[in-house]
């Protein structure tokens, strides 16, 4: 479970229990996520993957009666504190959905909105910040000549990777990935993948995915997770090739049921 | 572990492919068998037999990489099933090796039989390293349909003694040929007959490689015997 310790940790998670209601989602879950490393959580529906990935950015502080216990070391500092402010936090940890959620206003305003709410810029900085995001979500050549059409003109995969540009143009630390592709037709999703790649010398990615090849193809880290608990965490190679324990094996080769 | 994939389609692929590494297996080992009998005996149809079944072997071999090549096209598999056809592709590529040097040992008895040189030469201790060779093939192809670890490791064992059977017959014919210059010719014919069985001995032991491949997902390959015997103790 150390396969992560000679890199730097971005995020660290001890101990982690969560609950929606009375129902446990979260079994005492710990794990390290690498930073500028892309980490993937593979798993069958209801295995906690997504819930882990929320606890992340404490999306789910939006519903009551939803609770974690335990900790989340966000360089060092323990994001579950009472104390934590979430709207910094969701700046620096930022959040892309499975379906692409652009705002309803301009492809520039979609950049810029979320930037205003943290930063003054000049209209010339804007600019280049969103030519910056736009460049960085592999999304600027298509759309630079139509910055002030809406952001639901734009195709599905064009629309996923607008809201990767919108989270990439707050300059956040990690970006947390919840099945980004699973609306996405093939090429687009090759396009988000290759996007993933060239985003992680930047930031740290966690992705959730149903598609156990994606896991396989971006990551550089594999966690399955079952019924709310860690199975097995490592490198993805070995995950892929020589997993440890047979509920993985099980798993990643279609032998689950 | 449930053994069976949630695709049917596939375990059944997969139990297709199984089958025919063992079909080919069957023929190659048969092919050694004629060959030694057609060495034993000087017997030119049983050679002939040899040279003919090269042709069905090359034509499977050729099918089973195919129906590999589209498993891994179509069902991206992993772990134990990934290792599992790269293990399979690569046996079949040795068995396919281990035919051609049964047509070579055929070839070979063909020429000794058309030849005038005289056939006293010490040619049924070759007879006995050809049964140890072809006996260790069949063990190997019975503990790859078993995945059978332990049996793996002895059969790595068994090629020293045929390399060991082999050393010694070099020396005899040696031997003869220092006593006898007649009997060079002929002698270069059996130690070419030898050298073919002593490499079915190591693609024997190559195809015991990749059953612990399979199984352990570890490569044995270039690793000294005591190591891997200490390694397979601690992972049993």
């Amino acid at each position: 479970m150390d396969q992560t310790s000679q890199l730097k940790n971005a995020i660290e998670v001890k101990n982690l229990n969560f609950f929606y209601g009375k129902f446990q989602g979260l079994k005492n879950v710990s794990m390290n996520i690498a930073e500028r490393k892309v980490t993937a959580f593979i798993g069958p529906s209801g295995c906690g993957k997504s819930t882990l990935l929320r606890t992340l950015n404490r999306m789910y502080s939006l519903y009551p009666g939803q609770r974690a216990e335990g900790e989340i070391n966000f360089y060092g500092q323990n994001i579950l504190d009472k104390s934590q402010d979430l709207n910094l936090l969701r700046a620096r940890v930022g959040m892309v959905f499975q379906k692409p959620t652009p705002f309803p206003m301009t492809i520039y305003d979609n950049i810029a909105f979320g930037v205003r709410l943290y930063e003054t810029l000049s209209e010339s900085e804007m600019d280049e910040r969103v030519e910056w995001a736009l460049s960085k979500a592999a999304l600027w050549t298509e759309v630079k000549d139509k910055l002030g059409q809406n952001g639901l003109s734009l195709s599905g995969g064009q629309q996923q990777r607008l809201c990767i540009a919108r989270s990439v143009a707050v300059k956040p630390s990690v970006l947390l990935l919840d099945e980004p592709t699973s609306a996405l037709d093939p090429i687009s999703t090759g396009k988000v993948e290759e996007l993933v790649n060239e985003l992680k010398s930047d930031y740290t990615i966690a992705i959730v995915t149903h598609n156990m090849q994606q896991a396989a193809r971006v990551s550089d880290f594999t966690a399955y997770m079952y019924l709310g608990e860690l199975i097995e965490f490592g490198e993805t190679e070995q995950i892929f090739f020589k997993p440890k324990m047979t509920a993985t094996e099980d798993y990643i080769t279609g032998r689950f049921g | 572990m449930p053994d069976k994939h949630l695709s049917s389609q596939f375990d059944a692929e997969l139990n297709q492919i199984s089958t025919n590494v063992m079909e080919i297996g069957g023929l190659v080992e048969s092919q050694i068998r004629q060959a030694i009998y057609a060495l034993s005996n000087f017997n030119l149809d049983v050679a002939n037999d040899v040279l003919v079944t090269e042709n069905r072997v090359n034509a499977l071999e050729i099918e089973i990489d195919r129906e590999i090549a589209s498993v891994i096209s179509r069902r991206q598999p992993t772990a134990r099933d990934l290792r599992l056809l790269l293990a399979m592709s690569k046996t079949t590529a040795n068995l396919e090796r281990v035919g051609d040097e049964a047509a070579k040992i055929a070839r070979m008895v063909k020429s000794i039989i058309d030849g005038v040189a005289p056939r006293a030469l010490p040619s049924s201790d070759l007879r006995v390293s050809g049964e140890l060779a072809s006996g260790l093939l069949r063990k190997a192809l019975d503990s790859f349909a078993r995945l059978d670890v332990p049996t793996a490791v002895a059969i790595l064992r068994e090629d020293d003694l045929i390399d060991q059977e082999f050393d010694g017959f070099v020396r005899k014919l040696i031997t003869y040929m220092m006593e006898d210059p007649r009997t060079i010719s002929a002698s270069l014919d059996l130690l070419f007959i030898a050298k073919a069985i002593e490499r079915i001995g190591d693609h024997s032991k190559n195809i015991a490689e990749f059953i612990i491949y399979i199984v352990k997902g570890e490569d044995v390959r270039h690793t000294p015997l005591a190591d891997i015997e200490a390694a397979m103790n601690i992972n049993n």
